[in-house]
Protein backbone atom coordinates (compact mmCIF):
# COMPACT_ATOMS: atom_id res chain seq x y z
CA UNK A 1 0.00 0.00 0.00
CA UNK A 2 3.01 2.27 1.15
CA UNK A 3 4.24 1.61 -2.02
CA UNK A 4 1.16 2.40 -4.42
CA UNK A 5 1.19 5.41 -2.34
CA UNK A 6 4.58 6.95 -3.00
CA UNK A 7 3.11 6.57 -6.92
CA UNK A 8 0.32 9.19 -6.13
CA UNK A 9 2.10 12.03 -5.87
CA UNK A 10 3.96 11.41 -9.23
CA UNK A 11 0.57 10.72 -10.93
CA UNK A 12 -1.45 13.80 -9.80
CA UNK A 13 2.47 15.78 -10.94
CA UNK A 14 1.52 14.41 -14.32
CA UNK A 15 -2.05 15.44 -14.54
CA UNK A 16 -1.25 18.76 -13.50
CA UNK A 17 1.38 18.68 -16.29
CA UNK A 18 -0.84 17.77 -18.64
CA UNK A 19 -3.04 20.47 -17.46
CA UNK A 20 -0.47 23.18 -17.61
CA UNK A 21 0.82 21.78 -20.99
CA UNK A 22 -2.38 22.91 -23.06
CA UNK A 23 -3.18 26.24 -23.98
CA UNK A 24 -1.74 26.35 -27.14
CA UNK A 25 -4.55 28.61 -28.47
CA UNK A 26 -3.51 31.20 -31.67
CA UNK A 27 -5.55 32.94 -34.13
CA UNK A 28 -3.74 32.93 -37.57
CA UNK A 29 -3.73 35.45 -40.62
CA UNK A 30 -5.47 34.90 -43.79
CA UNK A 31 -2.47 36.63 -44.91
CA UNK A 32 -0.86 33.34 -44.68
CA UNK A 33 -3.75 30.82 -46.40
CA UNK A 34 -3.55 27.26 -45.60
CA UNK A 35 0.83 27.88 -45.57
CA UNK A 36 0.89 27.30 -42.06
CA UNK A 37 2.34 24.12 -40.74
CA UNK A 38 0.65 22.93 -37.28
CA UNK A 39 3.55 21.45 -35.22
CA UNK A 40 0.61 20.34 -32.55
CA UNK A 41 1.15 21.35 -28.93
CA UNK A 42 5.03 21.57 -28.04
CA UNK A 43 6.69 21.03 -24.43
CA UNK A 44 6.36 24.75 -23.02
CA UNK A 45 10.31 24.90 -22.88
CA UNK A 46 12.77 22.81 -23.60
CA UNK A 47 16.12 24.24 -23.42
CA UNK A 48 18.55 25.54 -20.72
CA UNK A 49 18.67 29.64 -20.39
CA UNK A 50 22.64 30.06 -19.57
CA UNK A 51 22.31 34.07 -19.87
CA UNK A 52 21.12 35.84 -16.83
CA UNK A 53 19.81 38.96 -15.89
CA UNK A 54 22.36 41.89 -15.05
CA UNK A 55 25.01 40.34 -17.27
CA UNK A 56 26.52 40.93 -20.32
CA UNK A 57 24.73 40.01 -23.23
CA UNK A 58 27.12 37.50 -25.10
CA UNK A 59 27.82 39.37 -28.51
CA UNK A 60 27.14 37.98 -32.15
CA UNK A 61 27.46 38.59 -35.66
CA UNK A 62 24.12 36.93 -37.52
CA UNK A 63 23.15 37.54 -41.50
CA UNK A 64 19.93 39.73 -42.06
CA UNK A 65 17.07 39.21 -44.87
CA UNK A 66 18.57 42.38 -46.89
CA UNK A 67 21.49 41.09 -46.99
CA UNK A 68 23.45 43.23 -44.25
CA UNK A 69 25.30 41.28 -41.18
CA UNK A 70 24.00 42.23 -37.64
CA UNK A 71 26.26 42.50 -34.43
CA UNK A 72 24.77 43.22 -31.24
CA UNK A 73 27.86 45.35 -30.38
CA UNK A 74 26.64 48.12 -32.87
CA UNK A 75 23.93 49.00 -30.72
CA UNK A 76 26.10 49.73 -27.76
CA UNK A 77 25.98 53.22 -26.00
CA UNK A 78 22.94 54.19 -29.16
CA UNK A 79 19.98 51.78 -28.70
CA UNK A 80 18.35 49.56 -26.51
CA UNK A 81 17.69 46.31 -27.90
CA UNK A 82 15.00 43.79 -28.06
CA UNK A 83 15.47 40.12 -29.51
CA UNK A 84 13.06 38.03 -30.37
CA UNK A 85 13.66 34.66 -31.02
CA UNK A 86 10.75 32.65 -32.63
CA UNK A 87 11.01 28.88 -33.16
CA UNK A 88 10.34 28.30 -37.08
CA UNK A 89 9.19 30.18 -40.17
CA UNK A 90 5.50 29.08 -41.36
CA UNK A 91 4.41 28.26 -37.60
CA UNK A 92 1.02 29.21 -36.03
CA UNK A 93 2.23 31.36 -33.25
CA UNK A 94 5.19 32.59 -34.41
CA UNK A 95 3.71 33.81 -37.74
CA UNK A 96 1.43 36.60 -35.67
CA UNK A 97 4.18 37.75 -32.95
CA UNK A 98 6.05 39.70 -35.77
CA UNK A 99 3.58 41.22 -37.26
CA UNK A 100 2.58 42.75 -34.14
CA UNK A 101 5.48 44.20 -33.51
CA UNK A 102 5.50 45.91 -36.97
CA UNK A 103 2.63 47.95 -36.04
CA UNK A 104 4.12 49.10 -33.07
CA UNK A 105 7.46 50.58 -34.11
CA UNK A 106 6.36 53.79 -32.14
CA UNK A 107 6.79 52.06 -29.30
CA UNK A 108 10.16 50.73 -29.60
CA UNK A 109 10.97 54.28 -30.84
CA UNK A 110 9.69 55.81 -27.89
CA UNK A 111 11.72 53.75 -26.35
CA UNK A 112 14.94 54.56 -28.10
CA UNK A 113 15.04 50.45 -28.77
CA UNK A 114 15.35 48.70 -31.92
CA UNK A 115 14.44 45.08 -32.35
CA UNK A 116 16.12 41.98 -33.76
CA UNK A 117 14.08 39.14 -34.89
CA UNK A 118 16.06 35.60 -35.08
CA UNK A 119 15.33 32.42 -36.06
CA UNK A 120 17.09 29.45 -36.64
CA UNK A 121 15.53 29.00 -40.08
CA UNK A 122 17.83 30.08 -43.53
CA UNK A 123 17.67 33.45 -45.36
CA UNK A 124 15.61 32.37 -48.22
CA UNK A 125 12.82 30.67 -45.92
CA UNK A 126 12.99 33.78 -44.19
CA UNK A 127 12.42 36.01 -46.77
CA UNK A 128 9.61 34.33 -48.10
CA UNK A 129 8.29 33.73 -44.92
CA UNK A 130 8.26 37.65 -43.85
CA UNK A 131 6.86 38.71 -47.20
CA UNK A 132 3.52 37.62 -46.13
CA UNK A 133 4.02 39.87 -43.38
CA UNK A 134 4.07 43.43 -44.80
CA UNK A 135 7.28 45.91 -44.56
CA UNK A 136 9.08 45.05 -41.59
CA UNK A 137 10.89 48.23 -39.96
CA UNK A 138 13.33 45.55 -37.93
CA UNK A 139 15.93 43.31 -39.15
CA UNK A 140 15.50 39.73 -39.39
CA UNK A 141 18.22 37.37 -38.30
CA UNK A 142 19.04 33.68 -39.50
CA UNK A 143 21.00 31.83 -37.21
CA UNK A 144 20.67 28.85 -39.34
CA UNK A 145 24.99 28.07 -39.65
CA UNK A 146 26.40 27.27 -38.01
CA UNK A 147 23.15 25.64 -36.82
CA UNK A 148 21.28 27.96 -33.57
CA UNK A 149 24.69 28.84 -32.64
CA UNK A 150 23.53 32.57 -31.08
CA UNK A 151 20.32 30.21 -29.60
CA UNK A 152 22.87 27.80 -28.07
CA UNK A 153 24.97 30.43 -26.61
CA UNK A 154 22.07 31.99 -25.05
CA UNK A 155 20.45 28.33 -24.22
CA UNK A 156 17.56 28.71 -26.18
CA UNK A 157 18.31 25.47 -28.49
CA UNK A 158 15.77 23.30 -28.06
CA UNK A 159 16.07 19.71 -27.98
CA UNK A 160 14.80 19.38 -31.65
CA UNK A 161 16.80 22.12 -33.23
CA UNK A 162 14.79 25.23 -33.12
CA UNK A 163 14.81 28.42 -30.79
CA UNK A 164 12.58 28.71 -27.96
CA UNK A 165 9.82 31.52 -27.83
CA UNK A 166 12.10 34.21 -26.38
CA UNK A 167 12.54 37.77 -25.39
CA UNK A 168 15.41 39.56 -23.92
CA UNK A 169 15.59 43.14 -23.52
CA UNK A 170 19.27 44.90 -23.73
CA UNK A 171 20.04 48.04 -22.48
CA UNK A 172 22.68 50.66 -24.35
CA UNK A 173 25.36 48.92 -21.86
CA UNK A 174 24.74 46.44 -23.07
CA UNK A 175 22.95 44.48 -20.05
CA UNK A 176 20.59 41.67 -20.30
CA UNK A 177 17.52 43.79 -18.33
CA UNK A 178 14.77 41.05 -18.88
CA UNK A 179 14.00 37.77 -20.25
CA UNK A 180 11.15 35.93 -21.08
CA UNK A 181 11.37 32.40 -22.09
CA UNK A 182 8.01 32.23 -23.05
CA UNK A 183 5.76 28.63 -23.31
CA UNK A 184 6.50 28.06 -26.88
CA UNK A 185 2.70 27.43 -27.56
CA UNK A 186 1.97 31.01 -27.00
CA UNK A 187 2.23 34.58 -27.80
CA UNK A 188 4.14 37.13 -25.16
CA UNK A 189 1.97 39.84 -24.13
CA UNK A 190 2.89 42.97 -25.28
CA UNK A 191 2.33 45.02 -22.42
CA UNK A 192 5.18 43.16 -20.59
CA UNK A 193 7.27 43.74 -22.61
CA UNK A 194 5.88 47.31 -22.96
CA UNK A 195 6.31 47.68 -19.29
CA UNK A 196 10.54 45.91 -19.43
CA UNK A 197 11.18 48.37 -21.82
CA UNK A 198 9.10 51.58 -19.75
CA UNK A 199 11.84 50.46 -16.83
CA UNK A 200 14.75 51.06 -19.18
CA UNK A 201 13.62 55.03 -18.97
CA UNK B 1 -4.76 2.80 -6.00
CA UNK B 2 -2.46 2.58 -9.39
CA UNK B 3 -5.24 2.20 -11.43
CA UNK B 4 -7.22 5.47 -9.30
CA UNK B 5 -4.37 7.33 -10.29
CA UNK B 6 -4.40 6.34 -13.93
CA UNK B 7 -7.86 6.77 -14.13
CA UNK B 8 -7.65 10.42 -12.17
CA UNK B 9 -4.97 11.38 -15.08
CA UNK B 10 -6.99 10.11 -17.43
CA UNK B 11 -10.47 11.86 -16.36
CA UNK B 12 -8.08 15.68 -16.30
CA UNK B 13 -6.64 14.80 -19.37
CA UNK B 14 -10.12 14.20 -21.03
CA UNK B 15 -11.54 17.30 -19.15
CA UNK B 16 -8.98 19.95 -20.29
CA UNK B 17 -8.13 18.13 -23.82
CA UNK B 18 -12.41 18.59 -24.61
CA UNK B 19 -13.08 22.24 -23.79
CA UNK B 20 -10.82 23.34 -26.66
CA UNK B 21 -13.00 21.27 -29.33
CA UNK B 22 -13.82 24.60 -31.62
CA UNK B 23 -17.62 25.07 -33.10
CA UNK B 24 -17.77 25.38 -36.56
CA UNK B 25 -17.81 28.84 -38.25
CA UNK B 26 -20.84 30.75 -37.57
CA UNK B 27 -23.17 29.44 -40.73
CA UNK B 28 -25.12 32.15 -42.51
CA UNK B 29 -29.02 30.93 -41.69
CA UNK B 30 -28.03 29.97 -37.89
CA UNK B 31 -27.78 31.35 -34.58
CA UNK B 32 -25.18 33.83 -33.58
CA UNK B 33 -22.78 31.86 -30.48
CA UNK B 34 -23.51 33.14 -27.36
CA UNK B 35 -20.84 35.16 -26.61
CA UNK B 36 -20.20 37.35 -23.80
CA UNK B 37 -18.29 41.02 -24.11
CA UNK B 38 -17.21 43.22 -21.54
CA UNK B 39 -18.81 46.21 -21.24
CA UNK B 40 -17.16 49.47 -22.56
CA UNK B 41 -16.22 52.40 -20.81
CA UNK B 42 -16.47 54.78 -22.79
CA UNK B 43 -19.78 56.45 -22.67
CA UNK B 44 -19.54 57.19 -26.62
CA UNK B 45 -19.06 53.64 -27.21
CA UNK B 46 -21.91 52.73 -24.63
CA UNK B 47 -24.30 55.38 -26.47
CA UNK B 48 -23.21 53.84 -29.89
CA UNK B 49 -24.21 50.35 -28.20
CA UNK B 50 -27.56 52.17 -26.78
CA UNK B 51 -26.38 49.80 -23.37
CA UNK B 52 -24.92 50.99 -20.85
CA UNK B 53 -25.32 48.67 -17.70
CA UNK B 54 -23.67 46.19 -15.77
CA UNK B 55 -20.34 44.67 -16.91
CA UNK B 56 -20.67 42.89 -19.19
CA UNK B 57 -23.29 42.01 -22.49
CA UNK B 58 -24.08 39.52 -24.80
CA UNK B 59 -24.60 40.67 -28.53
CA UNK B 60 -28.31 40.88 -28.89
CA UNK B 61 -28.56 43.46 -26.28
CA UNK B 62 -26.89 46.07 -28.53
CA UNK B 63 -30.11 47.82 -29.56
CA UNK B 64 -29.52 47.49 -33.31
CA UNK B 65 -31.28 44.89 -35.93
CA UNK B 66 -28.25 44.73 -37.69
CA UNK B 67 -24.91 44.02 -35.97
CA UNK B 68 -21.56 43.41 -38.00
CA UNK B 69 -18.38 41.59 -36.12
CA UNK B 70 -14.97 41.87 -37.19
CA UNK B 71 -13.10 38.85 -35.84
CA UNK B 72 -9.53 40.57 -36.00
CA UNK B 73 -6.68 40.55 -34.50
CA UNK B 74 -4.01 42.83 -33.54
CA UNK B 75 -1.09 40.60 -34.64
CA UNK B 76 -2.73 40.11 -38.25
CA UNK B 77 -1.16 41.82 -41.20
CA UNK B 78 -4.37 41.52 -42.91
CA UNK B 79 -6.22 43.05 -40.25
CA UNK B 80 -3.88 46.06 -39.95
CA UNK B 81 -4.11 46.86 -43.67
CA UNK B 82 -8.20 45.98 -43.98
CA UNK B 83 -8.54 48.76 -40.66
CA UNK B 84 -8.98 52.08 -42.85
CA UNK B 85 -11.58 50.25 -45.30
CA UNK B 86 -13.67 49.04 -42.38
CA UNK B 87 -13.00 52.98 -40.82
CA UNK B 88 -14.40 53.79 -43.87
CA UNK B 89 -17.55 51.18 -44.12
CA UNK B 90 -18.10 52.63 -40.72
CA UNK B 91 -17.64 56.48 -41.58
CA UNK B 92 -20.61 55.32 -44.67
CA UNK B 93 -22.52 53.57 -42.10
CA UNK B 94 -22.99 56.69 -40.03
CA UNK B 95 -23.50 58.87 -42.67
CA UNK B 96 -26.24 57.57 -44.04
CA UNK B 97 -29.09 58.77 -41.48
CA UNK B 98 -31.53 55.72 -42.85
CA UNK B 99 -28.68 52.71 -42.00
CA UNK B 100 -26.81 55.12 -38.63
CA UNK B 101 -28.98 53.47 -36.09
CA UNK B 102 -29.82 50.30 -37.34
CA UNK B 103 -26.37 48.62 -38.60
CA UNK B 104 -23.77 48.87 -35.44
CA UNK B 105 -20.03 47.59 -35.91
CA UNK B 106 -18.01 45.62 -33.69
CA UNK B 107 -14.52 44.11 -33.63
CA UNK B 108 -13.48 41.04 -31.60
CA UNK B 109 -9.46 40.62 -30.89
CA UNK B 110 -8.44 37.16 -30.69
CA UNK B 111 -6.23 36.78 -28.40
CA UNK B 112 -5.47 39.90 -27.74
CA UNK B 113 -5.30 41.66 -24.20
CA UNK B 114 -7.27 44.60 -23.13
CA UNK B 115 -3.71 46.40 -24.17
CA UNK B 116 -3.20 44.80 -27.31
CA UNK B 117 -7.06 45.59 -28.32
CA UNK B 118 -6.14 49.49 -27.46
CA UNK B 119 -3.01 49.72 -28.97
CA UNK B 120 -4.83 48.51 -32.16
CA UNK B 121 -7.69 51.14 -32.06
CA UNK B 122 -5.28 53.76 -31.28
CA UNK B 123 -2.73 52.94 -34.50
CA UNK B 124 -5.67 52.86 -36.70
CA UNK B 125 -8.07 55.68 -34.88
CA UNK B 126 -10.71 53.17 -34.84
CA UNK B 127 -13.74 54.67 -34.19
CA UNK B 128 -16.52 52.03 -33.09
CA UNK B 129 -15.83 49.44 -30.20
CA UNK B 130 -13.61 46.48 -30.09
CA UNK B 131 -13.29 44.04 -27.71
CA UNK B 132 -10.56 41.45 -26.35
CA UNK B 133 -10.81 37.87 -26.17
CA UNK B 134 -7.69 37.04 -24.37
CA UNK B 135 -7.99 33.52 -23.92
CA UNK B 136 -9.50 32.78 -27.28
CA UNK B 137 -12.76 31.96 -25.97
CA UNK B 138 -14.83 33.67 -28.18
CA UNK B 139 -12.37 32.58 -30.65
CA UNK B 140 -13.24 28.97 -30.50
CA UNK B 141 -16.70 29.97 -30.29
CA UNK B 142 -17.12 31.63 -33.53
CA UNK B 143 -15.02 28.21 -35.18
CA UNK B 144 -11.27 29.30 -34.54
CA UNK B 145 -11.84 31.41 -37.80
CA UNK B 146 -8.61 32.92 -39.61
CA UNK B 147 -8.35 36.50 -39.46
CA UNK B 148 -9.92 38.71 -40.39
CA UNK B 149 -13.64 37.26 -40.64
CA UNK B 150 -17.04 39.19 -40.98
CA UNK B 151 -19.86 37.72 -39.12
CA UNK B 152 -23.22 39.94 -40.01
CA UNK B 153 -26.01 39.48 -37.77
CA UNK B 154 -29.88 40.39 -37.40
CA UNK B 155 -30.69 40.55 -33.78
CA UNK B 156 -34.84 39.66 -33.67
CA UNK B 157 -37.00 41.74 -31.10
CA UNK B 158 -37.44 38.50 -28.86
CA UNK B 159 -33.25 38.66 -28.33
CA UNK B 160 -32.65 35.75 -30.65
CA UNK B 161 -30.07 36.27 -33.72
CA UNK B 162 -29.83 35.16 -37.41
CA UNK B 163 -26.61 35.37 -39.00
CA UNK B 164 -26.87 36.33 -42.46
CA UNK B 165 -23.37 37.48 -43.42
CA UNK B 166 -20.12 35.10 -42.45
CA UNK B 167 -16.87 36.28 -44.60
CA UNK B 168 -13.70 34.83 -44.28
CA UNK B 169 -10.92 37.86 -45.79
CA UNK B 170 -11.36 41.23 -46.33
CA UNK B 171 -14.62 43.35 -47.31
CA UNK B 172 -13.14 44.80 -50.65
CA UNK B 173 -14.73 47.56 -52.06
CA UNK B 174 -16.79 49.44 -49.30
CA UNK B 175 -19.84 50.24 -50.83
CA UNK B 176 -20.07 47.27 -52.95
CA UNK B 177 -20.20 45.40 -49.70
CA UNK B 178 -22.41 47.76 -48.03
CA UNK B 179 -24.99 47.42 -50.68
CA UNK B 180 -24.64 43.71 -50.89
CA UNK B 181 -24.96 43.34 -47.13
CA UNK B 182 -28.13 46.07 -46.42
CA UNK B 183 -29.76 43.52 -49.54
CA UNK B 184 -29.47 41.12 -46.86
CA UNK B 185 -31.29 42.97 -44.34
CA UNK B 186 -34.67 44.40 -44.53
CA UNK B 187 -33.31 47.94 -44.58
CA UNK B 188 -32.43 47.21 -48.63
CA UNK B 189 -35.34 49.50 -49.28
CA UNK B 190 -33.88 52.16 -47.51
CA UNK B 191 -30.44 52.38 -48.95
CA UNK B 192 -31.46 51.71 -52.82
CA UNK B 193 -31.41 54.92 -54.04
Amino acid sequence: MKNHLSRLPAAVGLAVLILFWTGGAFALSDAYKNNIYHPGLLKPVDSNLKVKVGKKAPDFTLPAINGEQVSLSQFRGKKNVVLSFVPAAWTPVCSDQWPGYNMVKDIFDDHDAILLGITVDNIPTLYSWTNQMGQLWFPVLSDFWPHGKVARTYGILRSDGVAERALFVIDKKGVIRYIDVHNINQRPALEVLVGELDKLK
Amino acid sequence: MRRIAILAILLVSLLVWAAPLAAAPPKVGGQLPDITLTAPKDSTEKDYLGWGWGKSFKIPEIKAPYVLIEIFSMYCPYCQGEAPNVNKLYAKIQANPKLKDKIKLIGIGVGNTAFEVKTFKTKYKIPFPLFPDGDYVIHKQVGEVRTPYFIGVKINADGTTRVIHSQLGVLGDVDQFLTQFSALTDLKQEVLP
